[in-house]
């Protein structure tokens, strides 16, 4: 059989086939590296999931998966409005800086069509929800965001680390769906370079010292320790705690604080060899997941007020 | 061996009968392909490739993880014993950090191997007594660790990315999942230092078609062709899991 023949096959009756697939590079790749383990006996295989991913999401996702999903976009959209608020802010973000912020908003932006496309009907919203659904001082607690360039870089850095881990909390979820699984840590990749290039901004450059007696200010480009509480504690303290549940077995789904130090059960500090590792530097090479309803919690903050729908 | 540690065993060895009808399916594809070659109807049997065949399954993904670190790691070890002279303060804690952080995924992923028996002692030696050439990459300038580091950045991100699904076990997939934020991390700050503001830059995560804002992703068997570029014996990943 001549996949590439079948696949041309559908096309002259489906025109759309290559969009029901990711792209139409993503359908050569499934293709190609398949290549070599592709058997008589494995063809039906690949391709029944191949087209249960191309056709079969005109069904109904699971309610836990489009839970996740609509959590995500929902991060999502708080995440491009602030961008995009902060670029038509006046006097904001310096010109040096435009450059990257425009590349993240950019980026959301591609996440949320993403997202919407996973989701169809079973998106929290058919439309975009308007910007005023946010209210970026968090209460008050903010109110000099699009004024004040450290606050605004300091709830930016807030919103990132959130990011990554909502994503990596969400995977446990997501594991049935190989698809949706990758879509999402592959964002999660994305939104940890976006957060490594915040916390480079808050420190002055990407060659600026950080100062471990001031995570606060002068961050590094990862999470060291709690990172003494973010950039403005108490109210960003819980972006870098312990999720529900915070503890649990070696092979449990758990969620301990950024400074946790022992993965797989093993205690990675004292595991390594070669060079003398401190308990803030064993905590830096892991980054670690956070359960929905902790990121929802700290999310509410930033909807208007009244709204009932978002981070719900 | 503590309970906890003996308790992250998420996947048995892959059974016989299974490991066999890999081989079988293995054997059946070689001759489809060359069946498919219908102008080279006579062909040589050639003599197997000197080359280092990484296990099956998800052991063999913990072992190609384990190299890659083992490839990063090794690579700050070299750039840190003898600095370039224009690398700054801030340049070499930067590097010192990503060192710290390499060496602890690369121990942690041996003591995962070891602790489930996921390779044969002959397998760990091998896998441990891998030797990489970095002669390709000019190491005494700044500009030229930096370039390296972002190259060496840039394929473990992308190879995390390429990976992390490809495990069937779920324990697995969240312990790799952890690892993958900070190696995104490393390769958006060495970018950063390098061209500031290149910390997601088209090459690593495009900015239009489908793929805008995915970070790149690459299978392992592309990453091994890559990572063979600074092996003297090329390895090889067949009976990696693809999908």
């Amino acid at each position: 059989m001549d996949l590439f023949k079948l696949i041309s096959e559908i096309e002259k009756v489906d025109p759309e086939v290559y969009d029901r697939f990711d792209s139409r590079r993503r359908v050569f790749k499934h293709f190609g590296t398949m290549g070599k383990a592709v058997t008589a006996a494995t063809l039906p295989a690949l391709f029944s999931g191949l087209f249960t991913r191309a056709y079969g999401q005109t069904g109904t996702l699971p309610a836990e998966i489009a839970a996740v999903l609509n959590l995500a976009l929902q991060l999502e959209y708080l995440e491009f409005y602030f961008y995009d608020t902060g670029l038509k802010s006046a006097n904001l973000i310096p010109a040096a800086e435009r450059p990257g912020i425009e590349k993240i908003r950019n980026d959301e932006s591609g996440h949320i069509k993403v997202l919407r496309g996973a989701l169809g009907s079973q998106a929290f919203s058919q439309t975009d929800p308007p910007v005023t659904a946010f209210d970026y001082t968090g209460g008050g607690r903010f109110p000099d965001v699009f004024t004040n360039q450290a606050t605004y870089f300091g709830v930016a850095q807030g919103f990132v680390d959130t990011g990554v881990r909502a994503y990596k909390g969400g995977a446990p979820v997501l594991m049935p769906n190989k698809d949706l699984l990758e879509a999402a840590l592959n964002i999660h990749s994305v939104e940890a370079r976006h957060s490594s290039h915040i916390r480079s901004i808050r420190r002055g450059s990407p060659g600026a010292m950080p100062d471990m007696n001031n995570l606060n200010q002068k961050p590094k480009s990862w999470i060291s320790g709690t990172d003494n509480g973010g950039s403005a504690p108490p109210t960003t303290t819980p972006i870098y705690g312990p999720g529900t549940p915070a503890t649990g077995g070696a092979t449990d789904i758990f969620f301990p604080a950024e400074s946790n130090i022992t993965q797989a059960g093993v205690n990675i500090q004292t595991n390594t060899t070669g060079v003398a590792i401190t308990v803030a530097g064993a905590s830096e090479s892991f980054d670690e997941p956070l359960d929905a309803n902790t990121v929802k919690s700290i999310a509410r903050l930033f909807r208007a007020p009244g709204n009932t729908v978002l981070f719900a | 061996m503590s309970d906890a540690q003996s308790a992250f065993r998420p996947q048995p060895e892959v059974p016989p009968r299974r490991t066999f009808l890999r081989q079988a399916g293995a054997f059946t594809a070689a001759s489809l392909l060359l069946a498919a070659c219908g102008d080279d109807d006579d062909p040589e049997p050639t003599p197997a490739p000197t080359s280092f065949e990484l296990p099956t399954g998800d052991a063999g993904l913990v072992s190609y993880l384990f190299l890659l670190e083992r490839f990063s790691a090794d690579f700050y070890q070299r750039v840190l014993a003898t600095p370039a002279p224009d690398l700054s303060a801030a340049d070499l804690a930067v590097l010192r950090d990503i060192y710290r952080h390499e060496l602890m995924h690369r121990d942690l992923l041996a003591s995962v191997i070891k602790e489930n028996s996921l390779v044969s002692d002959l397998g760990v030696s091998s896998l441990v007594a891998f030797e990489f050439n970095y002669g390709t990459f000019a190491l005494t300038s700044r500009q030229g660790v930096l370039a390296a580091a972002r190259t060496i950045e840039d394929l473990g991100a992308a190879a995390l990315c390429g990976a992390v699904q490809l495990f069937s076990s779920a324990v697995y997939i969240q312990l790799v999942t952890r690892l993958t934020a900070t190696e995104s991390r490393h390769s958006a700050a060495v970018r950063d230092l390098l061209q500031p503001g290149s910390f997601a830059a088209a090459e690593v995560v495009p900015n239009t078609g489908a793929d805008a804002g995915f970070g790149l992703a690459l299978a392992p068997a592309a990453v091994l062709t890559e990572l063979s570029k600074y092996t003297a014996l090329p390895i090889t990943g067949n009976g990696l899991p693809t999908t």
